[in-house]
Parts: C-alpha cells; sequence; structure tokens
C-alpha cells in the first residue's frame, strides 16, 4: 500500500521535474549566460525575492501577537477570528488579485483614501508586497498557533515566581522557544510569496526591471517560444528557493 | 482551553490591546479584500448574478471545477492515508527526503508546476508525442487539468496526518495484530478512528485548493470556454472580457465556496476537541 | 481492498468523462482567438450554425495571441485560429509544421476578414492636450498600454509609434529608439493583454492616456458612458490586421477541412462582415454591406506591417524578439 503512494508521488512529482532537469541539461552554458545575466532577469530576481522576504517578515511580526492571542485567550468572536484567517489559503489566487487591486486602485476603498497622501500602492512594487502579505497570512500564524497552545507554561511560571516582569519572560523564555515554529512559519510564507503568481499580476505594475516577478518572467518566455529561457528560470528558482529553505531548516536545528 | 493564572500573562490593557489587534488584523487585511469583491459583483445590480450563473460557460465551468475536485481529492486522501501510515509505521531510509518531496508542491510556483507537465507532456516531448500517436489526450484536456491539480494538493492529507500518527500510541495496533486482526480491520477499528478528525481537516483543506487553483491549471488548460475552462480560468476570462462585475460575481461564488469549507473546518475543529493538530503543514522533524 | 476499491473511483471518472467526448457525433470546430474577440465570434458563431446546413459544435478558446499560438503548437487541437497578429500564425508553420508557409495567401485581403487601427482614448476634454504621439511624452503624461511581449494588440500600438517617429525624425533610428525609450518610461502598467489594459484604464481610473485598438476605444465609449472618454486619432497610424487560417494538421485528424473552410469563407460574406462593423471592426469589404450599418470611421493615414517593416518575420526579428529593441527599450 504503501508502495503505491510511493509510486504515485514519484509519478506525480519526481517525473515532472525529471523533465525538467533534462530539458535543463542539455542546454549551452552560454544559453543559461544569455538567460540569468540578463538585467531585467536580475531585477526579477531582486524584486520576487525581496518582496516575498518583506511580506514574510511583515507577516510574521504581525502575525506572532495574532496567534498569541487567538491562542490563549478566550474572547467572543474567536472562532469567527480563526474562520476568516484561513480565507486567503481557500481563496484563488486570481480572486484575491482582483480583489486587492479593487480595493488599492485610485479608485478603490483604501487607494482613493492614499491617493491624496502620495502613497502608491496598486501598479507598482507596494502592490506586490500587499499581495503577498494577503497570501502569507495564514502560514505564519497557523503554524505558530498551535505550537502556543501546547506551551509549558511552567516555565513562564517559574520566570514569574523568580520576579521576571511579564515583558522579560516572554523574551527570554517563550520567544527562545517558538524561535523554530517562527522559522517554519517565515519560511513557509517566503516559499509561497515567491511563487505566487495569480494575485500579483492584477496589482504588480508589471514593468520589466522595476515591478515585474520572476513568474511572470517565466510565462513572457513561455508566451515568446522560448522554452528554454522558461525552463532555465524555473531551474533557477527552484534551486535558490530550496537553498533558501534548507538553510532556515538548519538554522531551525541549531538549538539556541 | 485552560485556565491561566494571572502571574503567567498580561496586564488587562494589553490582553484588550491584543484582542483589538487581531481584529483589526483579519478585518483590514482580509474582510476587506473579501468584501470589495462582493461589492464588485453587486456595483450593477442582483442581475449581473442571474446573467452569469445563467450562461452555460459559468454553469459548465462550475461543474468541471466539482468534477476536478470530486477525482482529485479521493485520489490524494487515500494515497495520503498509505503515505503517512508508511512514513510513520516502516522503518525507512531517506524518511527526511520523502518529507522534503512532500513539501516541494507548496515552494514550488504554480506557473512552474504548469510548466514542468507541458514539458513532460507537451506535445514536443518524446512522452507527450507517444500519447498523441496513441489519440491520448493529456494536456489542454481534463486530465491534463486533473494531473496539475493533483500536484499541488497531493501534500494536505499526508501532511496533515503524519504528526497525528506519529503522535499517537502503537501498542493497540500491536495488541490487536497479537490478537490476529488483519491488517485492514486494525486500521479500519483502531487507526482510522483515532485520525478521524485529522484525515477530515485535510480533505477539506484539499477539497479547497482543488476549487481554487490557478495558475498551475492555467497553464495546460487551453482555455476553451465551455471545455477546460474551470471556474478560477472562467473568473479571468470574464475579467479579460472587461465585464468586471461578472467576474467579481463568479468570483464570489468561490470566495463563498472557500468560506463555506473553511465553516466546515471550524465545526470540525470544535468537535476534535483533543489537542490541536497543525493547521499547515509544517517542517517536521 | 475497500482503499483499492475507492482508488478506481476516479479512475472511472475520468474513464466517463473521455468516452463523453467522442460519443458526440456532431461536427466540433474550435476556434483560437486572442483576447477580446469573444462577443465577435460569439455571434459569428450563432451566424454561421444558423445558416449551415447541419449541426455543428463551435467551441471558442481566448487569451493572449501569443500564448494562444504556444497552446496550438503545445497540442491544443484548434482547427482554426484567428489571432491578432500574422506572426503568431508563421509560427505554428516554422516551429511545428501545422500549416503551410503561404497560408497568408489562402484567403482573401491576406486572410484578414476585418482590419482595425490604432488610436487613443483620453479623458473627456482632454485635459491633457494630447493630439499626436509626440504629445505622449510630455511631462506628467502617463500612458497605458499592455506588454508588446505578451499581447498581439500591444505590438501594434509599439509598431504604430515607432512608424510616426520614424517619420518625426526622419528615419534617424537612434532618435526613433530615443522617442519609444522616453514612451515606454510614461508607461506606469503593462497588463498582459488589452483588455486588462483597458480595465486599468477605464475601471480603476488610471492614467491619461490609454493607446488600444479602435475597436476596443469605440466599445470601451459605449461601455462606460458615465465615464466620459474621447478618442483621439493621431496623425499616423498602423493598419492593424488580425489574421485567420486553417490549422492544416488538426483539421485533417479531425475530418473538418471542410467545416473549417466554410467557417472561414463565411467571415467574408456580407452576414458576417456586417457583425464586424457591428463590434466596431473596419470591414474588409465595406461595400457589401448596408452603409447604415458603417461605423463612420475618421480616415487615417495608416501604413501596413508589409511595406513598413518588411513583414512580421522581420518585424519579429528586429523588435520583439529576445534582448532585440523592445528589450533594449525597456531598460532603465
Amino acid at each position: 500500500m504503501f508502495g503505491i503512494g510511493m509510486a504515485y508521488m514519484g509519478m506525480l512529482i519526481l517525473l515532472p521535474m525529471a523533465a525538467l532537469a533534462i530539458r535543463t541539461a542539455q542546454l549551452s552554458p552560454q544559453e543559461f549566460r544569455r538567460v540569468l545575466t540578463s538585467a531585467e532577469t536580475i531585477a526579477a530576481f531582486k524584486v520576487s525575492f525581496g518582496q516575498a522576504f518583506l511580506a514574510a517578515l511583515f507577516n510574521t511580526i504581525v502575525g506572532l501577537p495574532v496567534a498569541w492571542t487567538l491562542a490563549r485567550y478566550k474572547f467572543p468572536g474567536r472562532k469567527f477570528l480563526e474562520l476568516w484567517i484561513d480565507l486567503p489559503f481557500a481563496l484563488p489566487t486570481a480572486v484575491a488579485g482582483i480583489a486587492i487591486c479593487g480595493l488599492y486602485s485610485p479608485r478603490g476603498w483604501i487607494g482613493a483614501c492614499l491617493e491624496p497622501l502620495g502613497v502608491k500602492v496598486a501598479y507598482s512594487v507596494n502592490g506586490i508586497f500587499v499581495a503577498l502579505v494577503f497570501v502569507g497570512i495564514p502560514f505564519v500564524i497557523r503554524t505558530l498557533q498551535p505550537i502556543i497552545e501546547n506551551l509549558d507554561t511552567a516555565e513562564e511560571e517559574a520566570a514569574a515566581c523568580l520576579g521576571a516582569s511579564r515583558f522579560y519572560t516572554f523574551r527570554r523564555v517563550i520567544l527562545p522557544s517558538l524561535r523554530p515554529a517562527i522559522l517554519t512559519g517565515f519560511s513557509m510564507a517566503f516559499a509561497r510569496g515567491l511563487g505566487e503568481y495569480g494575485s500579483v499580476i492584477f496589482i504588480a505594475g508589471n514593468i520589466p526591471g522595476e515591478s515585474e516577478i520572476l513568474p511572470l518572467r517565466i510565462v513572457h518566455a513561455l508566451e515568446s517560444y522560448d522554452y528554454d529561457g522558461a525552463a532555465i528560470l524555473a531551474t533557477a528558482m527552484l534551486l535558490v528557493s530550496f537553498i533558501m529553505l534548507a538553510a532556515i531548516n538548519a538554522l531551525q536545528r541549531k538549538r539556541p | 482551553m485552560k485556565h491561566t493564572p494571572t502571574s503567567i500573562s498580561e496586564p488587562t490593557w494589553a490582553r484588550r490591546l491584543l484582542i483589538a489587534f487581531a481584529f483589526l488584523h483579519v478585518a483590514l487585511l482580509i474582510m476587506l479584500p473579501f468584501a470589495s469583491v462582493i461589492a464588485q459583483a453587486c456595483a450593477d445590480g442582483m442581475s449581473t448574478f442571474q446573467t452569469v450563473f445563467r450562461s452555460s460557460d459559468t454553469r459548465h465551468a462550475i461543474k468541471l471545477t466539482l468534477l476536478i475536485a470530486l477525482c482529485a481529492v479521493p485520489l490524494n486522501v487515500v494515497i495520503g492515508i498509505c503515505l503517512a501510515w508508511g512514513v510513520t509505521h516502516l522503518k525507512l531510509p531517506g524518511k527526511r527526503l520523502i518529507m522534503a518531496v512532500l513539501d516541494l508542491p507548496f515552494s514550488v510556483s504554480p506557473v512552474v508546476v504548469g510548466l514542468l507537465f507541458i514539458l513532460l507532456l507537451g506535445k514536443n516531448s518524446p512522452c507527450g508525442a507517444w500519447l498523441e500517436a496513441h489519440g491520448c489526450k493529456i494536456i489542454f484536456a481534463f486530465p491534463g487539468l486533473l494531473l496539475a491539480t493533483l500536484f499541488v494538493t497531493m501534500p494536505f492529507v499526508a501532511k496533515e496526518l503524519i504528526p497525528l500518527m506519529e503522535g499517537h500510541s502503537r501498542d493497540e495496533e500491536d495488541a490487536a495484530r497479537l490478537l490476529g486482526a488483519g491488517w485492514l480491520r486494525i486500521f479500519w477499528k483502531i487507526t482510522l478512528p483515532e485520525i478521524k478528525w485529522g484525515l477530515l481537516y485535510g480533505t477539506i483543506l484539499c477539497t479547497a485548493r482543488a476549487m481554487g487553483e490557478f495558475g498551475a491549471v492555467a497553464v495546460v488548460s487551453g482555455n476553451i470556454r465551455g471545455r477546460t475552462n474551470t471556474l478560477p480560468l472562467h473568473v479571468e476570462a470574464l475579467f479579460q472580457d472587461g465585464e468586471l462585475s461578472a467576474a467579481s460575481a463568479a468570483a464570489s461564488l468561490l470566495a463563498l465556496l472557500g468560506l463555506v469549507s473553511l465553516a466546515a473546518r471550524t465545526i470540525t475543529d470544535i468537535r476534535k476537541r483533543k489537542g490541536r493538530t497543525p493547521v499547515l503543514p509544517t517542517q517536521h522533524h | 481492498m475497500k482503499t483499492r476499491l475507492l482508488a478506481t473511483i476516479p479512475l472511472l471518472l475520468v474513464f466517463l468523462v473521455s468516452c463523453s467526448d467522442s460519443t458526440d457525433k456532431t461536427p466540433t470546430l474550435l476556434n483560437v482567438s486572442y483576447d477580446p474577440t469573444r462577443e465577435l465570434y460569439k455571434e459569428i458563431n450563432q451566424a454561421f450554425a444558423a445558416q449551415y446546413g447541419q449541426p455543428v459544435h463551435l467551441e471558442q478558446s481566448h487569451g493572449g495571441s501569443g500564448k494562444q499560438a504556444r497552446a496550438v503548437i503545445d497540442g491544443l487541437e484548434a482547427d482554426v485560429v484567428t489571432l491578432a497578429l500574422g506572426y503568431d500564425i508563421d509560427i505554428l508553420s516554422t516551429q511545428a509544421k501545422l500549416l503551410p508557409a503561404d497560408w497568408q495567401e489562402r484567403l482573401p485581403e491576406h486572410s484578414t476578414p476585418y482590419y482595425s487601427t490604432v488610436v487613443f482614448l483620453v479623458r473627456k476634454g482632454n485635459p491633457k492636450g494630447i493630439h499626436d504621439w509626440g504629445d505622449l511624452v510630455k511631462e506628467g503624461v502617463e500612458v497605458i498600454t499592455p506588454n508588446p511581449k505578451t499581447s498581439g494588440g500591444a505590438r501594434w500600438n509599439y509598431l504604430a509609434a515607432w512608424a510616426w517617429a520614424d517619420r518625426q525624425f526622419n528615419h534617424d533610428e537612434a532618435n526613433v529608439i530615443d522617442y519609444m525609450k522616453q514612451l515606454f518610461r510614461h508607461v506606469p502598467v503593462l497588463d498582459t493583454g488589452a483588455r486588462g489594459a483597458t480595465l486599468t484604464f477605464a475601471q480603476r481610473a488610471k492614467g491619461d492616456v490609454l493607446l488600444a485598438w479602435e475597436n476596443e476605444a469605440l466599445l470601451a465609449l459605449r461601455d462606460y458612458p458615465k465615464e466620459e472618454f474621447e478618442i483621439v486619432c493621431p496623425s499616423i497610424s498602423i493598419l492593424a490586421e488580425p489574421s485567420v487560417a486553417i490549422v492544416d494538421a488538426n483539421v485533417e485528424k479531425h475530418g473538418t477541412q471542410q467545416l473549417a473552410k466554410d467557417y472561414l469563407d463565411f467571415l467574408y460574406t456580407p452576414a458576417a462582415q456586417a457583425i464586424c462593423a457591428k463590434h466596431f471592426y473596419r470591414a474588409s469589404r465595406p461595400q457589401t454591406i448596408d452603409a447604415s450599418l458603417l461605423v463612420p470611421f475618421k480616415e487615417l493615414t495608416l501604413v501596413n506591417i508589409r511595406d513598413e517593416f518588411g513583414g512580421w518575420a522581420k518585424a519579429h526579428a528586429k523588435h520583439f524578439a529576445s534582448d532585440a529593441l523592445f528589450d533594449q527599450i525597456m531598460k532603465r
């Protein structure tokens, strides 16, 4: 039975990966250089990784207190909040894109307020950030919440008995034990943000070299019949995100 | 929720502040976009909904989306159980590797998933050419849509079950085996009740994702209206037609479907009192 | 063996679905087209089915022109393609040998049953005073156009601007490129498709001028009566020729040669030409339709792709290929 499962997983996931690897391995180094050293590709790498990183960071910082609240406090409407937290996850990305774009465009509810202040969100790099924050929300909160719930309170009590302030306890006792979960949540939000396509294209300006993300460059390559370029970009993206995830994984295992 | 003594809790003002913050966070970042879709859909009055859901293209898109979910979810549930059982019960080398592979569909961009299948099964690949010669259409037809959906939804059940199966003691199963119960009976009577809620929960997430997948499906669909357009693709098609309110109406159906599946989740959550499991697949140790 | 039984259910379903396709004996024709032609072909399909002697099932697929061509190469079995530019059909011939290289001469008017041109859509009263291509690069003007890499329509926009600049600067290419660089520096959003750009301009209220096909601009005037736009015709523009062709390899496989031929021939009949005119396209045979149906199009100086740019193959290599002029122009 397990064999069936493994075979299925191999067929479904590894076989397509192998197709990509074979395709990429056949290409010449010049081809790699052509695709990877172009200014737009480098800029797209920067935009994609930069915005995904910032959005994941934002989600981590903001998500921690929310996860804490949901896990530790009992208040009316808690279940209601819980229901919504997962929505970005269940919402199709195209729908998210249309929704966020409608909200932040010069005529949208939020966009109309920001316009006079000179803050541009829709059709700029900030739009990418907003979209990535939206899709990344559940990853951090949902990773942290169960860990906080299962946290052993004995250490906190001990700290309190020894006269530590609540803030000090949080910083020295709680935070270190949450560190692996925080890193996991961060890395998942980051990985998700990196690959996100559907919601971003609606709200980013998609200007090459400025607000164009990597997945969009892959689509561009595909649509101008440049399969080699698309395969190289896809491989590069996969490799870099693996390295980052592995690094975070290693960081996680190193106990403080 | 256990009662926490004040010595290890925050002062009241801080608790109130945090609760307010959580409400604000959800309202601003999640509910507002949701509301804006509904508002856009209603901008031209309720008749938009009628015209959209009466059109045969929309109906077909809904049917196709449900059919894909109906095929993909049971398959992934069964496979997910097999994988989770194998990973937790067998002594295997390379368990970490399997877990890493299970994480792949999360970290691969959906666009890349589509590209992978085109490279593997497209007409210009050896595999695709062979299938083509034998009259088998995969890409730009239902099987291609199904494959892409299977890929992105594969890990949900397995990743939900592994921590659960690992957590519970295997004494009962061992005892049953000694008493001569068959494996199917053991699974049915002992393992399944233990993982029931986790399984249901993984299934719900898997369903929500299967119905909502966009990027991967877009690449392998071919966008034939009334044949290979799923509901999320139909939303985009309506958007490209310039019918923003119609697109929003179809989108609100998807958003509501998402909300309903989440409500189902909350209900399972309430019933599953014993400890929570990570909602989203977490890195495994 | 409960699990195995369960596993066969989806397989059965897949089987059923694939069967249901083949049991239907009505001849089916798949028309793979570009983005903004959905309403047009919806109506043409109805008209065609109504006058065709036997029941037919007509299917439409729409998307960015380049994306659609790629899908056909990768196995989307289009019987006919009706794309935004000839180059996307050329590709089907050169890269996948799906149809002969001389496809464009198999049907009248270079296989272009309807055409259009590129005009400016500005906000009511033309507050930024935009009258010609030169005004687009004035201080503070925001220009909305889709990305020529993904949108066929946008390639015509780009070439129209180029044709103007080429005359303006006496064929001095350095100056022309400089103008194009300035022009695209005024573009805040590059949507992937023509409709996306129209929405950005009309619905999202972004930008001062939209470079659009005439039919799209007229459609926007009709669809957004409250928004108050007006159309500005530049001194020179390009003859935008969307092309149609039969995909020989696929019709042979489906046995739909005759149906596909009848379908494309139908596009040149007065009935279909009238539908094209109704959707604000310029009909290629205006003399065959009732003059009252014709939208009063402005007379414009139009250049065409063959005489001005030496055909699509050349234009693509020079402007739109990887690292060609468009990529240079977008470099900041």
